[in-house]
């Protein structure tokens, strides 16, 4: 296929495609809402009948595809866009004169390729060109996706250099002498307003300026924008600013604060009195201001909720409903043990019997007033199989323990030996039988943690020897001489960074540096499906707790929703700003969460796309993510070495665990929920009561309303104990279904 | 944050210019410097997004893999040469102060031919441990790793069934091969747990004198082995050791079983892991002795056992004897005697085992006594009340009655080997007046169907004077002598006068007031047979009989047969001939 040929076409096009489409944070690229279950057909939704900027883009992409030879996609495209082949006869003109009119900054110049590319890019990211048409449509442009150049434009108008200093100094001066309940708010303008100043400086060749700027004032920023700064610091000539990322995100999306209006009063009537229009300037057009009436922040909410790379969430991205419910558990008849009848019996079995199957019953029949609805989006029909695990889990699940202050997990470690620093991630079956480690040299190896030895089934040849009505044909199709106790999957060309187990435990997924995510079969130990699509390295994959769905994410900030049997992404999260380090699904498959290295979380919207919550205020990229079992509450976990609990309906914090030294690669909940277990770089395993902290937190309306939380200072109350490993990095953590708390690492001496 | 912390290492424009130089390029000074300044910057580019590949892996380490990586991502070539493990020598130059990564030339004909092939590496895996229990601590510490982390490598298992098999075989070549391989090899310290789990598989061959002695001497390899650290190792095979020397072992039923060898190389081994590994086994010592004592005074066990009992004392050195076999001699004496006084038939054996008992105690008490003397002479004239931690010791004079009132002459005649006595006081033979008689001449029994047992010892005492067991422990055949029977074993007839009770009685009341001399000939050393004497003093000296009219009649018993090499450790055996 073309697009695979072309490689190093496609490429380039994906690195545009990220500057561009990554620009905002709720300017999502929704996939079309067409159920992901269905096939979709292709060309619904991109009909030719679109605005003329879509037809002008579609010729752009055709034009594109002719200059580059490849002729078998222009075919394909024009048959699915319906665009007749005469479309494109007079294409030269048509797509100068549409593109003069359409998009004023492209130059009349239809032959210049890169200027088209920077047009085309929105439409091709989901859809290399000779694979399936996109179904992704661009939100509308305008205001929300500000054109790269236009921003960097943004700098050109400048004043004289040497004033810069003069300027911050006399805000500083100004936001020094302000009432106390001010100053903290107004202090937030500092570090964008910094940012900004030295990139200007540095746009305009003022690069002494600039240095003197930077090491006048950088002293004065929070500390944790250290390390932003330091790649700031390291930028000291226009050219660098061309190719850097992170700093490239900062110009194109506004820095978000939260201020109240009186402050805000203050600020602007300063600013217009001085007539420092160079300051006003850049709060006019790099930052927004989102402005709140009541009682200004004090420092430390402020501190608990910025550190994000483009500052805080606005308060309407987290306005939207979130249906964080449990979906309804199929009914299932639970078959009673012998032992159990036997026990009831002896005390009039009728009476006991019936108000227990009742309890069962009416707690799955009540609908969870803040659940989705069950079927909002498709999931995969229950097999037999399925059923049989879940009557599993429920038995199991009478023995669990129930954990408390008092009653703590008993702690297994899985140490992996003579891994030489190689283990990269490691994921446990639900029912902890397999346990499975991606390493960096390309490979996943799956172990069973049971005495029963995993086994292939057999060749072709021989399953047709097989009686096909015994009873043991399950066990009959397994090839004995296979069995060993670790299987070594061999597909990945990079270092496999994250892993999951499908929940049925008859697929595992990888995904890798190499850009792509793999779906193994844990029947073959085969690769089934290679996903492609990120082109950048993915750095976490997770399957949804029905199966089926997957979630990938990774370097190039788009996280993808896949279906299994699609070799095409259903949905494309967009709009962190930095790599996407985490993915997770929430309990009932709705939502999906990513953590990213800008030190925000997003909720995604499975079923529409939208991102329904930013959540800010870690200090660092963002490494692990857990959601209570209820759905709840979420905790994530950064290499800050905090953990941070979020009350996921109203997108609030509400809890703040600090104790860890090093990242937090690893979090969990015990299957009550009662308990959450950390693991860290920092070779502890760290236990908190997660009741109490839920139970701290008072949320009253005004609150819920605007998001400013006083977040206790109970750390220490809450963490029920820490736990040492030797030199052993905690990268996974798992409670088995009888709250057996199961942890892994690589022995690293 | 400081400003200090912000600096990036620079190139200078310098090495630019070399480094252009050297690809063939010349470059103008504003070009080199703004080259320069492009390379810090992506340096620090590429540095940046390599720390992302270093955290996704979950390492704390940034590796050039990680460096080569970001290389690749944003369209560089990848550096090459540097993905080895092991830290790079960073060398500096000192004209023009550069720094450079050393870089060897190798020698493929070397690498190509050379035998030692680097090993493979162990295969990943898996190990799970309880850490901890209900949140608790733990059975084991606190972060301990599973033991699985040396797993044995193929060689390593190869070499473990080589040894045991060689050293449990039936080649006798083969097994002192192997033997001599443990005791030096350097890199066996992964099979220590091994090794010490076959050993104490002595309790399964309790049957097989053959076998037990292989395992010792397998005991004896590794405690040997320098490159071993036995740590906690050593309390299993002192228990194997503690096992041979005191266990009724199934081997002992048959009288033809020599097993009094087993017991005396165990004891000797014994002693050998406290001198050589004292700082592992301090904490045994006492455990040790009371388990020895316990046997001792436990009536029931066999005389084996007992035997066992005072050998183990004796290779713990005199003060354990002083302590233990001492103090409980008198009562043990009753039994003792009880055994060798019955001359029924059915009690023969018994009875030449309680010979043997009696040989062993013999020579315990005589090392007691002449240690016990050399170390109240050395420290100095006031040595006789040197305290001693928590007992109360009982005086040499004391104890030599009470030793003598057991044993007699066969006592004091055994007094004259040990060369050491050579540093005994040089005014000794003007003084030491004898209370003693001349004893009869020794007696013994001499029952026509066994003979009496011949005691040879030929003890040495290290230089340190320490009542250190120093002994090389050596298989006992070795330290077979051709002893010469005592002199008057033939007359004497009743088999009482072995255990000649006390000629005098011991001096309850008052203090002891009496010296006496012991002399002999000392052996070997220039002159073969020349006298010696020694004196052991006590404050008042009251001597009627002048030394040199009791020395001379000493009988020398115990003569060896070859010259006693001073201060070399030698062996020493209670070997008796049955």
């Amino acid at each position: 296929m073309a697009a695979v040929q072309d490689g190093q076409l496609n490429l380039e096009v994906e690195k545009d495609i990220k500057t561009e489409i990554t620009n905002d944070g709720s300017g999502n690229i929704n996939a079309n809402s067409s159920s992901p279950g269905s096939t979709s057909s292709g060309g619904k939704s991109k009909s030719p009948a679109g605005s003329g900027e879509d037809q002008q883009t579609l010729l752009a992409v055709l034009q594109f595809l002719k200059r580059n030879k490849l002729t078998e996609s222009v075919d394909i495209l024009r048959r699915e866009a319906g665009l007749s082949a005469d479309a494109d006869d007079s294409p030269v003109s048509e797509s100068a004169g549409a593109g003069s009119g359409g998009v004023p900054s492209v130059g009349a110049d239809g032959g210049d390729a890169n200027s088209l590319l920077s047009r085309v890019s929105i439409a091709t990211p989901v859809a290399p060109p000779a694979t399936a048409p996109p179904k992704v449509v661009a939100a509308s442009g305008g205001e929300d996706q500000p054109d790269v150049n236009v921003v960097l434009s943004a700098y050109s108008q400048q004043g004289d250099p040497v004033l810069y200093p003069l300027y911050y100094n006399g805000l500083k001066k100004f936001i020094e002498s302000v009432l106390d309940c001010h100053r903290a708010e107004l202090s937030q303008v500092f570090y964008p307003l910094f940012v900004h100043m030295y990139l200007e400086l540095v746009y305009n060749n003022h690069e002494n300026e600039a240095k003197q700027f930077f090491e006048k004032f950088s002293g004065d920023q929070e500390c944790y924008y250290e390390e932003d700064l330091r790649i700031l610091s390291s930028m000291s000539k226009k050219e660098h600013m061309k190719g850097n990322e992170t700093m490239l995100d900062f110009r194109t999306s506004k820095f978000v604060l939260r201020i109240s209006r009186d402050s805000y009063q203050l600020l602007k009537r300063h600013l217009q009195e001085r007539q420092n229009n160079q300051i006003w300037n850049i709060i006019q057009e790099h930052l927004y201001i989102d402005i709140f009436d009541g009682m200004p922040r004090s420092k430390s909410q402020i501190d608990a909720m910025s550190g994000s790379l483009a500052g805080e969430g606005k308060r309407d991205a987290n306005k939207a409903k979130v249906f964080y419910g449990l979906l309804k558990e199929p009914e299932i008849e639970v078959p009673l043990d012998d032992e159990d009848e036997e026990a009831e019996n002896e005390e009039g079995k009728p009476k006991k019997k019936k108000p227990k199957k009742d309890s069962m019953g009416s707690k799955s029949k009540k609908q969870d007033p803040n659940a989705p609805q069950q079927t909002r989006i498709p999931l995969p029909e229950l097999k037999d199989s399925d059923k049989l695990d879940k009557i599993m889990n429920m038995k199991e699940a009478t023995k669990k323990i129930r954990l408390g202050p008092d009653n703590l997990p008993s702690i297994c470690f899985y140490s992996f030996l003579n891994a030489y620093q190689g283990l990269t991630a490691v994921d446990f079956t639900d029912d902890s039988s397999l346990i499975a480690g991606g390493f960096a040299d390309s490979t996943v190896r799956v172990w069973s943690v049971t005495p029963k030895k995993l086994r292939r089934v057999k060749s072709a040849a021989d399953l047709s020897n097989i009686d096909k009505e015994s009873d043991d044909v399950l066990e009959r199709i397994m090839d004995e001489k296979t069995a060993s106790e670790s299987k070594i999957l061999y597909g990945h060309s990079g270092p496999v960074y994250g892993i999951s187990f499908s929940p049925d435990r008859n697929y595992l997924l990888s995904s890798s540096e190499d850009g792509t995510v793999r779906l193994w079969s844990l029947q073959t130990f085969t690769c089934l499906v290679g996903y492609k699509g990120h082109n950048y390295p993915v750095w976490d994959t997770q399957f949804s707790p029905y199966g089926y769905y997957f979630i990938s994410g990774g370097h190039d900030r788009v996280a993808r929703l896949w279906a299994t049997d699609h070799y095409q992404p259903l949905r494309m999260f967009a709009g962190h700003l930095a790599d996407i380090t985490c993915t997770l699904f929430h309990p009932n498959s709705n939502y999906v969460a990513t953590g990213s290295a800008d030190r925000t979380i997003r909720l995604w919207d499975v079923l529409t796309g939208n991102c329904v919550r930013i959540l800010t205020g870690h200090k660092g990229p963002i490494h692990s993510l857990a959601f209570s079992p209820n759905g709840k509450f979420m905790a994530s976990g950064a290499t800050d070495g905090r953990v941070l609990l979020w009350d996921v309906g109203h997108g609030l914090m509400v809890g703040e665990l600090k104790g860890h030294t090093d990242t937090i690669y690893a979090l969990k909940f015990s299957r009550d929920g009662e308990i959450l277990a950390s693991g860290s770089m920092d070779n502890t395993v760290k236990l908190w009561d997660t009741l109490k902290a839920f139970d701290d937190v008072e949320l009253d309306d005004f609150t819920a309303a605007t998001g400013h939380i006083h977040l206790p200072e109970n750390s220490q109350e809450l963490l029920l104990g820490t736990y040492m490993t030797k030199s052993t990095p905690v990268i996974h953590l798992h409670f088995t279904r009888r709250n057996l708390l199961l942890a892994a690492g690589a022995y690293n001496p | 944050v400081s400003m200090e912390e912000r600096r990036f290492a620079e190139v200078p424009r310098e090495s630019v210019k070399l480094m252009a130089e050297s690809a063939g390029v010349e470059l103008s000074d504003d070009v080199a410097a703004l080259l320069a300044e492009d390379v810090c910057y992506r340096l620090r580019e590429a540095t940046q997004s390599s720390s992302q590949f270093m955290r996704h892996a979950k390492r704390r380490k940034l590796t050039v893999e990680d460096f080569n990586r970001a290389l690749r991502w944003s369209n560089v070539e990848a550096i090459a040469g540097y993905g080895a493990q092991d830290a790079l020598p960073f060398r500096p130059i000192k004209e023009g102060e550069l720094f450079f990564v050393d870089d060897r030339d190798v020698n493929l004909v070397e690498l190509a031919l050379a035998t030692n092939i680097p090993k493979g590496c162990a295969e990943t895996m898996v190990r799970v441990n309880v850490s901890y229990l209900d949140g608790k601590g733990n059975l084991e510490p606190q972060g301990t790793v599973p033991s699985a982390v040396q797993t044995l490598s193929e060689d390593l298992l190869k070499y473990y069934q080589q040894i045991t098999r060689a050293i449990l075989g039936e080649d006798p070549h083969l097994m002192k091969v192997a033997l001599l391989d443990l005791q030096s090899n350097s890199k066996i310290a992964a099979l220590l747990p091994y090794f010490v789990y076959v050993i104490s598989g002595v309790k399964s061959v309790s049957h097989d004198l053959e076998q037990l002695n292989r395992l010792l001497h397998m005991v004896k390899s590794l405690v040997q082995n320098p490159y071993l650290y036995l740590g906690s190792y050593v309390r299993s095979l002192v228990s194997s050791v503690m096992y041979c020397i005191l266990e009724p072992l199934a081997a002992s039923i048959n009288p033809l079983n020599d097993h009094w060898t087993l017991r005396d190389y165990a004891a000797l081994l014994l002693s050998h892991i406290f001198w050589t590994h004292g700082d592992l086994v301090s904490g045994l010592y006492h455990q040790i002795l009371l388990s020895l004592q316990k046997v001792l005074s436990d009536p029931v066990r066999p005389l084996c056992s007992h035997y066992g009992a005072v050998v183990g004392l004796h290779a713990l050195g005199w003060k354990a004897v002083e302590r233990v076999l001492y103090p409980h001699l008198p009562a043990y004496w009753a039994n003792l005697q009880a055994v060798l006084d019955d001359y029924s038939v059915s009690n023969a054996q018994v009875k030449a085992d309680g010979h043997k008992v009696y040989g062993a105690i013999l020579v315990a008490v005589e090392r007691l006594l002449k240690m016990k003397a050399l170390s109240l002479s050395q420290p100095g004239p006031g040595g006789v009340g040197t305290p001693w931690d928590d007992w109360t010791p009982v005086p040499l004079p004391a104890m030599y009655c009470e030793l003598y009132s057991f044993f007699g002459d066969s006592l004091a005649v055994r007094f004259s080997t040990g060369p050491s006595l050579g540093g005994c006081p040089p005014s000794a033979p003007s003084q030491p007046p004898d209370t003693r008689k001349e004893p009869p001449g020794p007696a013994a029994n001499l029952d026509t169907t066994r003979k009496m047992p011949q005691l040879t010892a030929n003890l040495n005492i290290s230089p340190r004077q320490d009542g250190s067991p120093r002994t090389e422990p050596a298989p006992p055949s070795l330290a077979r002598r051709n002893s010469s029977s005592r002199p008057g074993q033939r007359s004497a007839g009743p088999s009482r006068d072995v255990f000649t009770k006390a000629r005098f009685p011991p001096p309850q009341t008052g203090p002891p007031t009496f010296s006496f001399l012991i002399g002999g000939r000392q052996m070997g050393r220039r002159c073969q047979g020349r006298r010696f004497q020694t004196s052991f003093s006590s404050p008042p000296p009251l001597s009627t009989v002048p030394p040199r009219a009791y020395a001379h009649k000493l009988p020398v018993i115990g003569r060896v047969g070859k010259p006693v090499r001073r201060w070399t450790c030698s062996h020493y055996s209670l070997h008796l001939p049955l």
